[in-house]
């Protein structure tokens, strides 16, 4: 059971972020008719994979990861997206006063009931710690009872020791085409993995399953 | 991009010599490099879009190649580069591709900026 919400804003640094364990989510939700917004700060300009014989170059890949992620958000049905120009892999170094100032302004904006983001320090790479802590940098200025509700993303090897289990699960399973659309939009980021990953849901490989129809979330508790 | 041939690379190396040109030099591993692998040191540099004016830039050695550029008083160099290209803004761009297709390591040169 997916909580209806007034609006849900999801903010990741990376194209694609989005599409691994959010993207049933969003599509939910714009299911239901709750508008959703999603702001992306960079285009994953320093990803790794350009393939062998390469398919890009350094120059090349950003242009190509956001037309991917204009894919990915038409695949969810999604229609605000909006790219927030900073640089992969430069997050953590902009000044927290200007990252903190952009969440603000996205927040007065949009006015969510509801963020996405990555839990800060259990999420494995600078530029999702970062945005994380720019998310809750943000929010924890606003009043108490102004503030919107905060799921988090935590996949560092040691979240359970810190965090538990994720306190909400979202059964997704009527978004899950989409969702393997959303993934399959990224193909320069996914193209491999989603090779093995569609012949183990073809297998009914539990887990594969799960992972299809299942989003969980960690709910940020403020102290 | 596509496999060095050294000795083009070298006339391309030539012809930015004693030129100002914009660097973009990148080594990395990855970010998720230590997530994958508990307790592996990951280490990588980074810059762009550093002007600089080298007397002398060569390629050396068999796949994976290194490449130096000798500064008037100082040095870049890249090691494990395998592939470049020249693109539609005459850009010298050079990488170290792994088997599987990830980059490891870019030297680039410019005689405009780098985008952003």
């Amino acid at each position: 059971m997916i909580k209806e919400e007034r609006h849900v804003l999801v903010i990741f640094p990376h194209p694609d972020d989005e599409a691994f364990g959010v993207s049933g989510t969003i599509s939910t939700y714009i299911d239901m008719g709750v508008p959703v917004t999603y702001a992306c700060l960079t285009l994953g300009e320093m990803g790794r994979n350009l393939g062998n014989p390469p398919f890009a170059n350094r120059e090349t890949l950003p242009q190509i990861r956001k037309q991917e992620l204009k894919n990915a958000a038409a695949a969810m049905g999604l229609t605000d997206l909006r790219m927030m120009g900073l640089r992969d892999k430069t997050i953590e170094f902009e000044d927290d006063e200007k990252m903190i100032k952009l969440v603000a302004d996205l927040i007065e904006d949009t006015n969510p009931s509801l963020i996405i983001t990555f839990y800060p320090g259990l999420s494995v790479h600078p530029d999702h710690d970062a945005t994380g802590r720019a998310v809750v940098g943000a929010v924890g200025r606003m009043k108490e009872s102004e503030r919107p509700t905060l799921y988090t993303i935590a996949f560092a090897n040691n979240t359970a020791e810190i965090l538990g289990a994720p306190d909400v699960i979202h059964n997704v399973e009527g978004a899950a085409q989409k969702k393997l659309n959303t993934l399959n939009a990224h193909a320069s980021q996914t193209v491999w993995m989603m090779r093995d990953m569609e012949k183990r849901l073809a297998d009914k490989d539990p887990e594969a399953l799960k992972w299809l129809h299942e989003e969980k979330f960690f709910t940020y508790r403020w102290e | 991009m596509e496999i060095v041939k050294p000795d083009q690379l070298q006339e391309l190396l030539n012809s930015f010599a004693n030129k100002d040109v914009y660097i973009h030099l990148e080594t990395t591993n990855g970010a998720y490099a230590a997530h994958f692998k508990e307790g592996f040191f990951n280490a990588g540099a980074f810059i762009r879009n550093v002007v600089v004016k080298y007397e002398l830039g060569k390629v050396a050695g068999e796949s994976p190649h290194r490449v130096g550029l000798k500064l008037p008083s100082g040095w870049i160099y890249a090691q494990g580069i395998t592939h470049y290209t020249v693109d539609e803004h005459d850009r010298l761009l050079m990488a170290g591709l792994d088997p599987d297709g990830k980059l490891a390591v870019a030297l680039e040169i410019s005689e405009t900026p780098f985008t952003y």
